[in-house]
């Protein structure tokens, strides 16, 4: 399966050569152009018939969140920056694979037995975790380990049951799984699948392959919040597992473009495909960036839910992620010059 | 220390290491245990609370008892309710609570089931809430599966593990959970296999000890059936780790910890270190100047005393499911309890 091959890849924003190479691979049969722009993104162009003369941007990113190495010292342990949003909660007491070599490490801390009171109740802050890599001197550990050195999550993909799978860096690689999908589709309009570098670091590679290519329109298409824990308050969840792929109305980075929502609603709905809407103003992709391309581009955001982004294990549900695709399908089947119009 | 064709220490952690065995349920791992003493010992037994006993019996006419001892139990949680197909649990032994979000646990349902201890993204978080270790009645565990699903397959009460793999690191060093106190039990088992191609006087009892994490429980009973003439309890002991000074830790690498201490008997302690001079075993001296915190501290008291010493794996991380230990230490701990059997006569001795 193309995503638990993808949520096991290692690629840090900065540094996503591996995943890179596995989409290339997949998706080089279904498609005309394959290129990589000077910041690593892959750009894919699948060429219409010529009946619908525009140019459409699908993105999707690549890199996910992670550490880097930044110091070493005199007794081998690692000390690192967070690369990306990450949760400093979830760092303690967890293993990780450091560098191209993938060498094996844990976040360790203090005993709870040797901690006082107000130790308990705090969280100890990323710059004073280290990773082990049971070096002993700084001389063995760097035989291994370079300053500079990308360290991931080791987490397995595993199916749960019931069509629900666990596994890292879901955000994006289910949006990356769900775009090798698209491409094997024919339509009217050129398409450019774009898997983009260093999203989570500020949506970097989404903007110069949007100046790139310079599409009429754009759909990001991500991993996103699913947050349906039971809650003391009554909070509406951000998005809920198993209902269906998430439109995006307004996040932190954009506003999606009217027509386009309304093209994803009715396909939706046309072909019997479970949709919700995610809350407005949480989180932000990379159509943050493609729409303030150039003149501007007409954008939308597409997502898989999936619990707990940006922690080692995120959950999602494999009919929402096979209802993406099928959506999709459908809208970019019936996309039409008066959608990227606001009338 | 060449073990030829028998499965290595590593391997052998990794089994005992990798098998669930939350306190007060330890079958998981009590049955590998079991198995493993069975090879090396002349009977082997499971008393009331679970104790896994092996006795391996001396050449004296009219042996006197040794115990050793080690605890097989491991700290964990337990399911407290089941909310919307999410489930709230309650901690087995000293969980420590900072590093629970994002790890990955077994619910032992009625098929064993993986989950994650949700952590809600921290967007969502507002920023004073993000330095403060998450409340346990803010997590959950996940399963990932349909609410109807969770509520078939799992009821209030059952036990709840970390999945932790055991992996190798640099050099002999090795990570993984429940490494307390299963790197004793390795050491344990280790000594035993020793001791096959060793004579000894005295009989002697290797317990893989119960609910060590609730309060000593196994050690008690264990050492009032066998009632021992001395004893000796192997644990972990705190290693050298980022944030901890020299006088709160023992070094990893560098062999066992022998304890001085109330709780242990000065003439057994004196004869551990002995036996480790003369072959050469490196070994620490760790002060403990009060409860040990072990088995120890329960089988000392136990019918009109016991003579007791305690050994220490260093360990490093202690509670969490990446505690991280040298291999070494683990043999050394094996090869000196060994050696000390071999040598027993008489004790006080003369």
């Amino acid at each position: 399966m193309l995503l638990k091959e993808l949520s096991e890849a290692r690629g840090v924003s900065g540094n996503e050569e591996k995943v890179r190479e596995i989409i290339r691979e997949h998706i080089k049969p279904y498609v005309n152009e394959i290129s990589v722009d000077s910041m690593g993104n892959l750009i894919a162009l699948k060429k219409g018939d010529g009946s619908l003369p525009i140019k459409v941007m699908l993105a999707a990113h690549m890199d996910e969140i992670g550490l880097m190495i930044t110091h070493i010292d005199e007794k081998g342990y690692l000390y690192f920056r967070p690369v990306g949003g990450i949760d400093e909660r979830i760092l303690p007491g967890k293993r990780v694979l450091v560098g191209d070599k993938a060498i094996p490490g844990v976040i360790g801390l203090k005993p709870i037995h040797l901690l006082k009171e107000e130790e308990r109740t705090q969280i100890v802050p990323a710059e004073r975790l280290a990773i082990d890599i049971g070096a002993g001197d700084k001389g063995s550990a760097e035989k291994v380990v370079n300053i500079g050195d990308y360290a991931t999550f080791d987490v397995a993909f595993q199916e749960l049951g019931s069509r629900r799978v666990k596994g890292k860096a879901f955000d994006d690689r289910a949006g990356c799984a769900v775009l090798a999908e698209l491409v094997k589709e024919q339509y009217p309009f050129d398409l450019y699948a774009v898997f983009t570098v260093q999203e989570e670091v500020g949506l970097r590679g989404a903007k110069v392959a949007a100046y790139a290519i310079e599409p009429d329109v754009a759909f990001s298409i991500e991993g996103t919040v699913a947050d349906d824990l039971p809650k003391e308050k009554d909070v509406s969840p951000t998005t809920r597992l198993g209902h269906g792929p998430a439109i995006t109305l307004m996040d932190r980075s954009f506003v999606a473009f009217h027509p386009l929502v309304r093209l994803l609603v009715e396909a939706a709905e046309a072909e019997g495909i479970p949709y919700q809407f995610k809350q407005p103003l949480v989180g932000g992709t990379d159509s943050g960036a493609i729409h303030l391309t150039k003149k501007g581009v007409p954008s939308a955001t597409v997502a898989v839910p999936c619990r707990y982004i940006h922690s080692p294990v995120s959950i999602l549900s494999l009919d929402d992620f096979e209802n993406t695709i099928r959506l999709m399908k459908a809208a970019l089947k019936r996309l039409r010059p008066e959608h990227l119009k606001i009338e | 220390m060449d073990r030829g064709g028998i499965m290595g220490t590593f391997e052998i952690l990794k089994k005992l290491s990798e098998a669930p065995g939350v306190s007060g349920s330890e079958e998981g791992v009590s049955k590998i245990i079991a198995e493993e003493f069975k090879k090396y010992t002349d009977e082997v037994r499971v008393d009331a609370l679970g104790n896994v006993i092996g006795l391996k019996k001396g050449t004296d006419p009219s042996p006197r008892r040794l115990m050793i001892a080690a605890h097989m139990d491991e700290i964990g949680f337990m399911v407290s309710e089941i909310e919307k197909g999410f489930i709230r649990f309650t901690t087995v032994g000293g969980v420590d609570e900072r590093i629970l979000p994002g790890q990955e646990v077994i619910v032992h349902g009625l098929r064993p089931l993986p989950g994650v201890i949700a952590a809600k993204p921290p967007h969502l978080l507002p920023p004073e809430e993000r330095k403060k270790v998450t409340s346990r009645d803010q997590l959950f565990v996940d399963v990932g599966l349909p609410e109807e699903e969770v509520s078939s397959l799992v009821k209030v009460g059952d036990f709840i593990s970390f999945q932790a793999k055991c992996i190798k690191l640099q050099g002999d060093m090795a990570s993984g959970k429940a490494f307390d106190d299963r790197a004793s039990v390795a050491a344990l088992i280790y000594c035993l296999e020793l001791l096959s191609q060793m004579k000894h006087r005295w009989d002697v009892y290797a317990v893989a000890t119960s609910q060590e994490e609730m309060g000593l429980r196994g050690a008690v009973v264990s050492a009032y059936g066998i009632a021992p003439d001395l004893a000796i309890a192997i644990d972990v002991g705190f290693g050298d780790s980022p944030g901890l000074s020299e006088a709160e830790t023992i070094k990893v690498g560098k062999g066992p910890a022998i304890a001085i201490g109330p709780n242990f008997h000065p003439l057994l302690r004196e004869a551990l270190i002995k036996t480790a001079k003369e072959l050469e075993i490196p070994y620490q001296i760790e002060a403990i100047p009060g409860p040990s915190g072990t088995d120890a501290w329960a089988i000392q008291v136990s019918r009109e005393g016991v003579p007791t010493a305690l050994l220490s794996i260093p360990l490093r991380y202690m509670h969490t499911p990446v505690e991280t230990l040298s291999i070494k230490d683990i043999e050394r701990t094996g090869l000196l309890l060994a050696n000390f059997i071999s040598r027993l006569e008489k004790f006080p001795p003369e």
